[in-house]
């Protein structure tokens, strides 16, 4: 019982990984109809920018916290202005296509430059060590992690479904002509909103550097899996996707301890059952 | 008249019969390098071993003998079915004569099999599975470098030996996983020590906390990482975190290379027992071939035991066509003449190859230095103790190769 305790715990931290990452698809599949395909490339970015701002710059886990999604979502804007752009009003799979692309000659690059295995990237101090909860040995790292992601999740749901910001956005998205009309720059919002999708997936490269190696193919295969998780929570939804992240992450974590060799495959039978039982996503509406 | 035309026909076609018989036996070879050239395996086999395959071309002398060889590289991205596709193509359309490197031990077997059903030759050094030289060798292929059982006689043993009597495995889940599983399970066994239990995880997980927390809560003194590449230093991070290294605990990484090392940094990895049959920084003659590895490769990383594992086998596959003084494009021929000559070259030193393809010379206990030991980058190894060749591979009285039934 207190081995399923540990492990519905470390479930909910990847889970928050999912969270985040899903949570910037959503938003930029919500908004801007594109199904981004780069996501994962940019996720790893976040994770070398931290790298590059501590052994080039000497500047510490907490600075890239807040430089590195600034910094590739800057990146993630300029891709958007010069190619993105152009796919507006199109099938959404002219906007796969071109970033999934992009994900192949970004990954490509830093494998070029950095090999496959990966650069260490230490855990802050302040984060080190752990805590015995009784059932298990929970580092401190990883539960910042929770807290803080939960925090990020939140925060942007607010600021979409609360503000009038979002209400901006949302209301651009249904009807782009007609918000235009009242003197509000699409464009440049649009822009702005892939940003923050692409910061959030840097977000979780920072967050995941002290966790794992920080190495170009690390988006290759959580990118996948985000996707199924973007699917099963509804394509575009928010709440959806945050909610579903935490619980896939659970459920896997619950798959590795009952039949581990299956723990890769679940998230997709999972995503399998719910296209054929509710095709729109758990909380998704009907087009 | 019409008794002459016949004679001349049969002296013309006589004549081109035997030209076809001198051009059987040429001087012209071509090299495959089959490898994970992106995946989580390129840094220890991929591009270096292609660069390997190109020094020992060069080292070899045969092209101022009047040798043309050529080497091609491809991409098996760690998928049977790509590896088996890219050989056939090679055999077929490129007239490969040999294939080198292969590692993931499940491409390899299929290569293997492939290569054998073409009588080419499969010189493999970044393979771990001991099935290669046992239940599934083949006369067409010779397995150089390392084993699984290498790495279980090696550190499974010394270990055990050492007080870890208790294990339990975090295995990745394929064909090299299971082989190094069930090979230190018995070396542990041998030693009088107990494994009390085990997980498989898939290929590429990028977090393995669930595995070590069940590996945790089993208790066992040692945990058995039956992993490679990339997975091996994400569950060595990844048990640092979790405190398991400080808890008692102790962790075999069954199979690390210098890459991963350097990529975990001394700070994480320092303590490590691991086994290798090759190290830059062993004699004079690695010393001297790592220096020059290391100018040409990417990233100027040093060579792994994989990367001298292709050097080596090459060179002495030269050997071998020089003997023969020429190449018969006959794979289990050359194979022959290959396990008739001893090996010797400046990596790993004076050795044989047994009947069944397994490369034997001697392996290497190592221990990775704390970061105030290490002078500089690359500086990562302290010998523990040497295995000789005899301890180091399957004996030939165990092996289960249908070759050695005669």
């Amino acid at each position: 019982m207190q081995a399923l305790y540990a492990q519905l715990l470390v479930g909910l931290i990847n889970g928050s990984f999912y969270a985040l990452l899903s949570l910037g698809l959503a938003v930029i599949f919500g908004m801007l109809n594109i199904i981004n395909f780069a996501h994962g490339a940019l996720y790893m970015m976040g994770a070398f920018c931290a790298y590059f701002l501590l052994n080039i710059w000497g500047i510490g886990y907490w600075w890239a916290l807040l430089i590195a999604p600034v910094a590739v979502g800057i990146f993630g804007m300029v891709l958007e202005r010069t190619m993105l752009k152009w796919l507006a009003g199109l099938d959404h799979l002219y906007g796969l296509l071109l970033t999934f692309g992009l994900a192949l000659i970004i990954q490509g690059i830093f494998q070029n430059y950095f090999g496959s295995s990966g650069l260490p990237y230490a855990i802050p101090d302040q984060l080190r060590g752990g805590t015995n909860l009784g059932f298990m040995f929970l580092p401190i790292y990883r539960g910042w992690v929770v807290v803080f992601s939960l925090i990020v999740c939140f925060a942007t749901w607010y600021l979409i479904e609360r503000t009038r910001l979002g209400a901006y956005l949302r209301a651009a998205t249904e009807n782009p002509t007609l918000v235009r009309a009242f003197g509000v720059n699409v464009p440049r919002m649009i822009t702005l909103t892939y940003g923050l999708g692409v910061g959030l997936a840097a977000l979780a490269g920072v967050l995941s550097a002290p966790i794992n190696q920080v190495r170009p193919l690390m988006g290759e295969n959580i990118i996948i899996v985000v996707f199924a998780v973007v699917v099963i929570g509804g394509m575009g939804s928010i709440m959806g996707s945050i909610i579903t992240g935490f619980a896939l992450g659970v459920i896997e974590g619950l798959t590795k301890y009952f039949y581990p060799e299956a723990s890769n495959t679940v998230v997709f039978v999972l995503m399998v059952l719910v296209l054929l039982v509710k095709p729109t996503g758990l909380t998704g509406r009907a087009a | 008249m019409k008794r002459r035309k016949f004679a001349t026909l049969l002296l013309g076609t006589a004549l081109s019969l035997s030209a076809g018989l001198a051009f059987a036996q040429d001087k012209v070879v071509k090299i495959g390098s089959l490898s994970d050239q992106s995946g989580l395996y390129a840094d220890l086999g991929g591009p270096g071993s292609t660069l390997a395959a190109q020094m020992a071309v060069e080292d070899s002398g045969l092209t101022a003998k009047g040798w043309k060889i050529d080497i091609i590289a491809g991409d098996h991205q760690n998928k049977p079915d790509i590896g088996v596709n890219i050989a056939r193509h090679w055999f077929d359309v490129d007239k490969v004569d040999v294939i080198v490197d292969v590692p993931n031990s499940g491409v390899a077997l299929a290569v293997s099999n492939l290569v054998k059903e073409k009588n080419g030759i499969l010189l493999d050094s970044g393979a771990g599975t001991s099935d290669l030289t046992n239940a599934q060798c083949t006369p067409n292929t010779i397995h150089w470098t390392y084993d699984t059982y290498t790495l279980a006689h090696g550190t499974g043993t010394a270990l055990t030996k050492s007080g870890g009597n208790t294990w339990f495995f975090l295995t990745a889940d394929y064909a090299f996983g299971a082989a190094l599983e069930r090979d230190t399970t018995a070396a542990v066994q041998a030693a009088g020590g107990k494994v009390l239990g085990g997980v498989k995880a898939p290929l590429s997980t990028a977090d393995f906390s669930s595995f070590l927390l069940q590996a945790q809560a089993c208790k066992a003194k040692i945990i058995g990482l039956a992993n490679a590449g990339a997975d091996t230093t994400n569950s060595i991070k990844q048990a640092a975190e979790f405190g398991i290294t400080t808890s008692g605990q102790k962790l075999a990484a069954l199979l690390l290379f210098i890459t991963d090392v350097h990529s975990l940094g001394l700070k994480t990895a320092q303590g490590l027992n691991f086994t290798e049959t090759f190290y830059w920084d062993l004699n004079d003659g690695t010393r001297a071939f790592a220096k020059r590895f290391q100018e040409r490769a990417k990233n100027h990383s040093m060579p792994t035991m994989v990367h001298a594992g292709v050097y080596s086998s090459l060179l002495h596959y030269f050997k071998a066509l020089d003997a023969l003084g020429g190449n018969p494009h006959d794979g289990a021929k050359v194979v022959a003449k290959m396990k008739e000559m001893p090996t010797d070259d400046p990596l790993f030193g004076k050795g044989s190859i047994e009947p069944n393809g397994r490369t034997l010379h001697p392996a290497y206990l190592f221990e990775v230095k704390s970061p105030a030991e290490s002078k500089g980058p690359w500086d990562y190894y302290k010998l523990v103790s040497t295995i000789s060749a005899d301890d180091a591979f399957t004996p030939l009285a165990k092996s289960t190769c249908p070759l050695l039934k005669k």
